[in-house]
């Protein structure tokens, strides 16, 4: 008699005879593969595109270079025979160190870096570039086989008699430095170790607060105006909300910098604002613009249908009859808002107000038109390391501390309020 | 706020209307008046305005014109949350972030009552509707019965006089809004609490009720208890929309006192019960419940009129034998018989005659 049973040992069997497991399995793989093919190449895409340049951006912070070359192998020499100089000692260093610079100078001069490593060293001690640039054909004229190097050094210029000078090279001899952390955090090198910068040179400090705490501001500002909006929405009937809705909408529809120049039209000194406000009597214009007022009231603007949207598709999903429901339990409108409405709406208020901090902190077209001095955005400062300075260790730097800083602030959103709490459509 | 002359009225409506946009009446001269502690059921058609009422009384909508009466005092210009009218919602509309106890406590919290006393009515609100270890729950854990059941104790638990419901069973199934039907009177009766319950579920209505209001078009129809409701209703739109009921129309031969006599449109005569007819020549509709058709002619007065019926179908259904007949030209013409063991069991193709009592068969208007 065939027994009609499809377990045998505990495996439960399919109709052929092989374990139901395995079948199931080898039936998804199909699927998985074919989602897997969907997405390759976008997947692709943001590999090449994005997570290899970031990654590689993100190593420039730490990675010791003048251009695509390590320092200990640009000054091979130097970083050997500097070993066995102490800084603190308050002495210039020996001779055999003069004589490997004279090798390695050389050798950086025929490969025309000896400028690049002045600059980069320039970062950290402001001076060296000019005497690295100085130094360029004098240096290469040395014969390395002299036995009086150092004098023929100084001769050149005194400079290369610095102890500081010597200390930062010193500094540099590894492949991979943390200065690039310690500038983006006000901190330097002084011959007694490790120190923050006088309170008025900590330029990085107050750029990442400035930039958290106007974006906090813009995150109110926006939730201020945004969740009436969304509200009044969310009540209307289908048809006039659609309408409304595409009004919010609109200006996505107009380029950010149009946006922006348009309210450097509408709030500069002799703009359309001060215009009213003086043809109302007032005697004094008032300045809108190039201060983080400014960027408070361009930005509030450009990033509010970021705040309405989550709101409002929140909303929409509350029943009126909550709200009924509170009333004819006694509730005055004011405590059936506070205490039925709007703790429901604390989803699309997470939501929103975290998609307009996170996009505020990275912003940098619109501080960088209306921002002027005091109203601009630590993203601005990276922007300037990359481009005007070339600092990109600097400016990879800084990109990182932001990067975590955001991640960190995520991190304690997620404890606070959950993201599963976090409702975007 | 001048006290009604109407003692024993608690709820009035009086010469309401309600108009949402300008343009048509969805609720028409409605004229209610409800004693304390009477459970009314508003039951109509959907979209006959019966929640438009609910709304009104509650406060949600203004009467375009009339006036709305709680207790004597006029309740026109009065916001909903000073009301004190319990409210059950067909959504059940349980707030979701707070958990059941603190639903409960909701009402007893905006009316400033302190903590003792809010836990032990919110105690006693859920064993009354037998949920008393259910207060730590969310609303989302909860089965729809027992939403229910909490939306129920909710709408009680600050003890208002007048409780209204919008057709809050149903979302729940057959089973199950049965036994809530029976533990909803029962609670509205042991509390003694006045009750607006709406519903487009006729038996519902008939077993739960005091009284019935049925809706039509903006207008209640008829207001009658159950029984009445059924066996006497006024105008072909109750006859039609309360249970099952077949209809015959035709011109008013003669009248006397209580009696009347049909020539129905197919020549046959009958003999009717004018309700709303008045006199000779009018047409009418009449109308005759299944379970009143007589098919044993020996039940019969000797003078009584019949018709000639062929058997059209024969449906078993358990404890009642439904037969469809072709009567005086219709084909729906339905007989119900009980299942009793001298009963007959008509086959199909059959010629019997069948007759009625003539306070059985109303004469309604066309
Ligand atoms: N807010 C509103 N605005 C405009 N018209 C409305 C509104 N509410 C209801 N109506 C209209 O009023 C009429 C009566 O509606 P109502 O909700 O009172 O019916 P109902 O008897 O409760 O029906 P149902 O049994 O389907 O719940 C309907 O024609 C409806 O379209
Ligand atoms: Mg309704």
């Amino acid at each position: 008699m065939a027994q009609n049973d499809s377990t045998t040992g505990g495996v439960m069997l399919a109709a052929d005879g092989t374990p139901l497991k395995k079948s199931l399995d080898r039936a998804l793989r199909a699927q998985k593969i074919r989602a897997l093919a969907l997405i390759a190449p976008l997947l692709l895409f943001i590999l090449v595109s994005f997570v290899f340049p970031i990654g590689e951006m993100l190593l420039r912070s730490v990675q010791n270079t003048v251009g695509t070359d390590y320092i200990p192998d640009v000054l091979p020499n130097v970083v050997v025979e500097l070993e066995e100089w102490d800084p603190a000692s308050g002495e210039a260093p020996p001779e055999a160190v003069y004589r490997a610079m004279a090798i390695d100078f050389s050798a950086a001069f025929d490969n025309k870096l000896h400028t690049q490593l002045g600059r980069r060293f320039n970062y950290e001690t402001p001076g060296m570039s000019s005497l690295f640039r100085k130094s360029g054909r004098p240096v290469t004229k040395l014969d390395p086989e002299s036995g009086n190097l150092k004098e023929a050094f100084l001769e050149i210029d005194k400079d290369w008699g610095r102890i500081d000078y010597w200390a930062t090279i010193k500094a540099n001899s590894g492949r991979y430095t943390i200065n690039y952390f310690l500038a983006a955090f006000d901190a330097e090198r002084t011959l007694d170790g490790i120190k923050l910068k006088d309170p008025d040179e900590r330029v990085y400090q107050k750029l990442l607060l400035r930039t958290l705490g106007l974006s906090l501001v813009i995150t109110l500002c926006t939730l201020a105006l945004g969740y009436p909006v969304a509200w009044l929405l969310a009540d209307l009937p289908a048809r006039t909300s659609n309408l409304l809705l595409i009004l919010v909408l609109l200006p996505f529809w107009t380029s950010l910098l149009v946006r922006t120049s348009a309210w450097k039209i509408l709030l500069q000194e002799q703009g359309v604002i001060n215009d009213i406000w003086i043809w109302l009597g007032f005697e004094d214009r008032l300045s809108l613009i190039n201060n983080q007022l400014g960027v408070i009231i361009a930005m509030t603007h450009i990033l509010l249908p970021f705040m309405v949207l989550p709101l409002y598709s929140v909303m929409k999903t509350i029943p009126p009859s909550y709200l009924r429901a509170a009333k004819s339990l006694g509730a005055t409108n004011t405590v059936a808002f506070l205490r039925v409405y709007f703790p429901q709406t604390t989803p699309g208020i997470g939501a929103g107000g975290l998609l307009v901090f996170i996009l505020a902190v990275g912003y940098f077209i619109t501080p960088e038109l209306v921002g002027g001095a005091d109203g601009t955005f630590i993203s601005n400062r990276i922007y300037y390391q990359f481009s005007a300075s070339g600092n990109w260790g600097l400016a990879a730097a800084l990109g990182t501390v932001m990067l975590v800083v955001v991640l960190m602030l995520y991190y304690i959103y997620d404890k606070l309020v959950g993201v599963d709490n976090v409702k975007l459509g | 706020m001048t006290k009604s002359a109407n003692d024993g009225a608690f709820v009035e409506f009086e010469r309401v209307q309600k108009s949402y946009d300008g343009e048509t009446l969805v609720v028409k001269d409605l004229n209610l008046t409800m004693p304390k502690g009477e459970f009314l059921t508003m039951l109509g058609p959907s979209g006959s305005g019966k929640t438009t009422c609910l709304m009104m009384l509650a406060g949600f909508e203004t009467a375009t014109h009339g006036e709305i009466r709680l207790d004597g005092v006029s309740i026109n210009n009065i916001p909903p949350h000073k009301r004190g009218i319990g409210m059950v919602f067909q959504n059940y509309a349980l707030f979701p972030h707070m958990t059941v106890a603190e639903n409960l406590a909701f009402p007893l919290e905006v009316r400033k009552l302190g903590k003792s006393e809010r836990e032990e009515k919110v105690k006693r609100a859920l064993d009354m509707v037998q949920m008393g270890s259910f207060g730590g729950r969310r609303p989302a854990q909860l089965s729809g019965g027992q939403q229910q059941r909490i939306a129920l104790a909710r709408a009680l638990v600050f003890e208002p006089e007048l409780v209204l419901m919008d057709e809050p069973l149903g979302a729940l199934d057959k089973q199950l809004r049965e036994h809530m039907q029976f533990e909803i009177t029962r609670i509205a009766h042991n509390l003694g609490i006045t009750t607006v319950y709406v519903t487009h579920d006729q038996t519902e209505a008939l077993t739960m009720s005091d009284r019935v209001a049925v809706f039509n078009d903006g207008r209640i129809q008829q207001l009658a208890p159950p029984d009445e409701l059924y066996e006497a209703p006024q105008n072909s739109f109750v006859a039609q929309f309360i249970g099952e009921n077949n209809t015959l129309n035709g011109v008013i031969q003669s009248i006397s006192g209580d009696r009347c006599t049909v020539k129905l449109d197919s020549g046959d005569v009958i003999d009717a019960k004018p309700v709303n007819v008045s006199k000779v020549g009018d047409r009418t509709q009449v109308s005759i419940r299944p379970e009143r058709v007589e098919i044993n002619k020996d039940r019969l007065s000797k003078d009584a009129h019949t018709l000639k019926a062929e058997v059209l179908e024969f449906i078993y259904m358990g404890d009642i034998f439904r037969t469809r007949l072709r009567v005086a030209g219709t084909e729906d013409f339905v007989i119900k018989t009980r299942n009793a063991p001298d009963q007959v069991r008509l086959q199909p193709g059959q010629q019997i005659e069948i007759g009625w009592l003539a306070e059985d068969c109303r004469a309604l208007d066309a």
